[in-house]
This record gives C-alpha cells, structure tokens and sequence, in this order.
C-alpha cells in the first residue's frame, strides 16, 4: 500500500467537518509554520524538491522564491482551482471531500508568501464545491486560523472564493489573472511573469490545488522527509485521476515509483480494462499530452518497465514517450477510435482557444473540420500530411501554451497511429460502422505478465 | 449574440443586492470589476439568462461601461444569452466521456424531446447542450442539471431525470 499523504484522511467519517480535521492532526502545519520565519518555509519546499501538479512540472520552492517584494506593494497568492483539463479531476476530489487541507495549505502558503488576500479561483460548474470550500473558510475564520493576527503572529490572511463561468483557457495562470480582474481570459504575454506583475500589476503566485495541498506534508514531515519519498525529480506523492475505460476509475494517490502496468492493472488501483477488453491506447496526463499505443506505453523505448512519473512517462521525448502533465489518465481499450477521439479533443481546443492568436484560432477550427471529415468518410490521403502541417505551424507560435496543447495529441495520434487513419480513409463506408481495433499496437502485457 | 431588443430594465432583488456588496468588499478599494463574473451569476441565476438589460444593471452596479460587461458574458460558456428552457441538460460530449457512451446518450436525449443539440423542448422544459469536459471524467458519462452534476447515466436514467423535471 503506497504512502498517503493528502488522502489518508479523506474518507474518515465528516472529515470535511473542522472538529474531525482538527482532531486527525490538521491544521497542525500552520502552527509549526507560524514559528519559522518566511524564507525558511520557502527553504523546506524548495528541499521537497515539490513540482508544480497543474501541468506544467515546475519546482514549487524556486515559483515561490522568484516573487518579487517591492516595498509597500501587496502580494498576492491565487490558488488555480479551474481544473478543466479533460481526464482530470482529482483538485475536485481534494476539494470536495478533504477541503481543510486546501485552506490549510493555503494559510501556510500565504504566510510563505506574504500575502494577505488569497483567491481560489474555481471553475463555475464547480458551484456545489465553493459552499464546500467557504464552509470551511468560516470554519477557519471561527477558530483562529484566518483573520487578524492569526494565532498571535501579527500574520493577517483572508481567503476568498471566486467562480468562473466556462473557460479551459481560465486555467491558464495570466488568463487566470485576467478572469479574476472581471475581464475575457485572454493570456498575457510573459515576460512579465506573474511574480513580477501579476494580479492588478502586484507580485503574484499561482498554484494548482494539489501543489498547495502538499505544502502541508512537506511542512509537517519537513522537506528532505518530503523528498525521500518517490524517485529521482519526482518526489512525494501524485494525485492520479484515472478515466475511461478501465474497470475502477477515481482518483488515486500513488507514490511515483509504481509501474504503469501496475497502475492499470492491480486492483488497488484502475484494476484492469473494463468488460475483459484489452489495452489500446492511453493518455497518461490529460488530454493535452501526447497518446501513446500499448506497448509504448507500458515498456520505454529502451524495452523497460514504464513508471508512473515524470522521468519516466516522458522517456523518448514527444517521439515514443509522453508526460505526466496533469495526472488526468485515459484509457482506451481495444474497441476505441483513435480518429473519433482526436477529433473530440479538436473540437475542444476549437471550443477553447481564446482567439487571440490566429494559428492558435485558425489551425484549431481547420484542424477539427479535417478531423471530422476523416471520421464521416470524406478524408483524403492528403488530409493526413495537411493536418501534421497545421499543427506543426501552430506548436510555438502562440501566446499562450493551449496552442501547443492543441497540436499534441493529433500529432501523436498521427505519429501512433497513422495507419488507422489511412484505413478511415480507403475504408469510409467500414469505418461508419466498426471500429480499426488493436492492430499492431496490441496489449503487450500478455508477454509481459506470466 | 447579445438580444440587444430585450433592453427592458431588470434590477437584481434586495437580497442579491446584498450579495453584490460582499462580493466588491472581496476586492481592494477601487478593483470592483473584479466582482463582475460572480454578480453576473447572481444575475443569471435570478433571471435564467442575460438579458441585455440586467446586463445593463449590472454596468451600473459595478461602475462599468455595458460593453465590458457585454464583452465578458460572450466569452464564457456558462452564460445563456438567450432564455433557455426551464432547465438545461449539459451533456459533456469531450473525449473521456465519449469513451464511456457520451454520444449514444446526447442522441438519446434529442430524441426523447425531438430536438437537436442546442434545441429546447417544445413545451420549453428542456434544453440541449452538449458541454466539454466538466471535471466528472471518471464518472463518465455525465451532464450537469442547475448547481449539481448527474453522473453514470444510462439511457434509463435520463428517462428517471426527464421524469423528475416534468412532476418538479
Ligand atoms: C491552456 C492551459 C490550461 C491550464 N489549466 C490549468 C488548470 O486547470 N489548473 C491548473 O492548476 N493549472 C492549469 N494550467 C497551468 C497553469 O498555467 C499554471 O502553470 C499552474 O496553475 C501553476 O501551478 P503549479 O505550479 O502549482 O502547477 C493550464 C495551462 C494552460 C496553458
Ligand atoms: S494560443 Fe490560443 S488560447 Fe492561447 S492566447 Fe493564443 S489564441 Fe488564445
Ligand atoms: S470528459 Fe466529460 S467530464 Fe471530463
């Protein structure tokens, strides 16, 4: 059984409840906090070796240590509760049934950080979560824990909720900012980064729910405790939202030494594809990342055993390996369409993209057309060189990341499975009615288990 | 779009008032722009929809020009800009959720109500709209009905909640 450190609690009895979260430890990171000085709190995230658990990977200590503190300017600490990434819903998870310990971690962060006022910013269609969240603000405001002069260190800190109204884009951080300033989520170009100029031009940091969620292990076990735990750069535990077509989807906290192969199929966890299916496909970070076959998936390029972590989810680079990004995993079995799927993605990033970069907002419309042409039996040969080409134009030339998390996965799918797409193709009356199945990309895993 | 002919003053009750206050009291001095997207919650939950004059209302609420608000409730999914029926089914149609059956029950609904997506019923009780990923992937496939999500649905479900919208 892996080492819990954000869910150990979340299934005890009214957890959610300050009493039962107060009485199983909570809270007691902040009082340890209280008694360190500020840069010796960034000292111990920075020794956790934590990473950013929104996507992107970054080091949490080294966010926190560029924030800029001009004399008599606020700073400002936002917490990216948009979650919106497709196969990812695990901050959801953390926030609905263990919220304390986001409040908690955000009192220590802020401390951290120096910041008075700290925001959640929330997806909209979250709204059941946001009574959730300040039910628990006013539980920590009752007791001491927000407010005035918090525990008698002379440290005031408020926190506020704010919704947004459906937006992927939101979840990018200067979007983010944008969105909490009352205005579109269109990204700002960087540099300035946040922590420079970021929400109303004052220093800001933006992190992911699950990133401040683990400030309070790496305070309460110190952070070299922190780091002993996982694998090279990935240290500490990951939450893992697991969809698809697997037989025990939700969310698990893994520490990041387990295979892949056991993450799928052990029944601690996915517990194998659903109705004795077999493997197809898999996302392993949220639908931005790129899709790998079966046998890429569970084996490195190198023929080893594929891990559940940083390093080893993006051994091979875009070529034969993928990313962690967002822990959103989806699985595909053996009866999927891998064209029907990127197609889906497309017209997400389609539906996303904020408009204001014209690769960004023409590629993503050209490349979900072309995509549903192929799928409704009017693709051409052609079509396939025409989509690598428009998502080869748009990777790096945007403002913000969502193209390049556009042009990903149909770059993958196409790399991976180039031949499925031909046989849409040849095939337009077959492929409306069945599916190209396994192919040469079969489930390994009969060779692989004994 | 926004349905600039519906320009009839609407103003947010006395209790919602309140609520504006608090949110503004969220923001520094001066930053009560920020309070924009919450008020405008506020205002479509009151209302069903965004209509260019409770939009208006907003404006002035916030100290703001209408096209700031306007160009804000165009950008976010969420808003209805035009009235929609008297409730919205949000099917989430994005890939982990096609994955597990998303298509065959957006069909199924538009059939039950002889719609397409985006349509709503005739007797206005129901309206269509396939959404993308809303965070319940796992729980596939799902939509989400007013403030809270319906998840695992089979086609046997929709009928139960279809059911449960006509007798509420
Ligand atoms: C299009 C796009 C969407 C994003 N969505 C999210 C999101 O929903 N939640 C999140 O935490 N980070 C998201 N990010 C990453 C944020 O920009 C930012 O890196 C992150 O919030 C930083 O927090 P972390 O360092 O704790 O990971 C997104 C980035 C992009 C480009
Ligand atoms: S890349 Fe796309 S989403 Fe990002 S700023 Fe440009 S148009 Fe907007
Ligand atoms: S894909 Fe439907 S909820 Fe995520």
């Amino acid at each position: 059984m892996a080492k819990k450190l954000l869910l150990e609690n979340a299934h005890v009895e009214n957890i959610r409840s300050y009493g039962v979260y107060r009485d199983r430890g909570g809270y007691s990171a902040v009082e340890k906090a209280l008694k360190m000085t500020p840069e010796a709190i960034v000292e111990e995230v920075k020794k956790s070796g934590l990473r950013g658990r929104g996507g992107a990977g970054f080091p949490a200590g080294m966010k926190w240590s560029f924030m800029a503190k001009p004399e008599g300017v606020p700073r400002y600490l936002v917490c990216n509760a948009d979650e919106s990434e497709p196969g990812t819903f695990k901050d959801r998870y953390l926030m609905e049934f263990i919220p304390h310990l986001l409040i908690e971690g955000l009192v220590v962060s802020s401390f951290a950080l120096g910041s008075n006022r700290t925001y959640i910013y929330i997806r909209g269609e979250y709204a059941w979560i946001v009574d959730i969240l300040e039910q628990a603000i006013a539980e920590a405001h009752a007791n001491g824990w927000l407010g005035k002069n918090i525990q008698g260190s002379g440290f005031d800190c408020q926190i506020y909720v704010q919704r947004g109204a459906g937006a992927y884009i939101c979840g990018e951080e200067t979007a983010l900012l944008e969105s909490l300033e009352g205005k579109r989520g269109n990204p700002r170009i960087k540099p300035p980064f946040p922590a420079v100029k970021g929400l109303w031009d004052c220093p800001t940091v933006v992190n992911n729910v699950e990133t401040i969620a683990a400030v309070v292990p790496i305070i309460n076990l110190g952070g070299e405790a922190y780091a002993s735990i996982g694998v090279g750069k990935s240290t500490g535990t990951k939450l893992i939202s697991a969809c698809g077509n697997i037989n025990k989807p939700g969310v698990y906290e893994i520490d990041m030494t387990i295979s892949v192969e056991e993450f799928i199929f052990s029944d601690e966890y996915c517990g194998g594809i659903a109705n004795g299916k077999r493997l197809k496909a898999c996302i392993p970070g949220g639908s931005s990342v790129p899709i790998l076959p079966a046998n890429l998936l569970l084996k490195t390029a190198k023929g080893e055993s594929r891990l559940m972590n940083y390093e080893s989810l993006a051994d091979g680079g875009f070529a034969t390996g993928s990313s962690m990004g967002s822990g959103g995993f989806i699985v595909l079995d053996e009866d999927q369409c891998v064209v029907r799927h990127t197609m889906s993605l497309a017209r997400f990033y389609r539906h996303e993209s904020c408009g204001q970069c014209s690769p960004c907002r023409e590629g993503t419309g050209w490349m979900e057309k072309i995509l549903m042409n192929i799928e409704y039996g009017k693709g051409k040969m052609s079509d396939i060189d025409l989509l690598w080409d428009i998502q080869r134009r748009i990777e790096g030339n945007t403002i913000c990341p969502l193209g390049d998390a556009a042009a990903w996965p149909v770059a993958a799918a196409i790399r991976h499975f180039r031949d499925e797409f031909e046989w849409h193709i040849n095939h337009p009356e077959e492929a409306q009615k069945r599916n190209y199945g396994l192919a040469n990309y079969a489930d390994v895993r009969d060779a692989v288990l004994v | 779009m926004i349905r600039y002919s519906d320009l009839t003053m609407v103003t947010l009750t006395e209790d919602r008032l309140k609520k504006v206050q608090e949110i503004i009291a969220h923001f520094p001095e001066g930053k009560q722009k920020s309070a924009l997207i919450p008020v405008l919650h506020l205002a479509q939950e009151q209302e069903g929809w965004l209509s260019a004059g409770i939009m208006d209302h907003v404006a002035s609420l916030l100290q703001l020009d209408p096209i700031e608000v306007y160009e804000v409730a165009t950008f976010y999914s969420m808003f209805h800009l035009e009235k929609p029926g008297r409730y919205v089914f949000e099917v989430c149609q994005t890939g982990p959720c096609m994955l597990k059956g998303s298509d065959d029950i957006i069909s199924y609904i538009g059939e039950r109500l002889n719609i397409k997506p985006g349509g709503t019923s005739a007797d206005g009780l129901v309206t269509l709209k396939p959404v993308e990923c809303l965070g319940a992937c796992g729980y596939a496939p799902m939509m989400q009905l007013g403030k809270h999500y319906r998840e695992h649905l089979t086609r046997q479900r929709v009928d139960e909640i279809l059911e449960e919208c006509r007798k509420a």
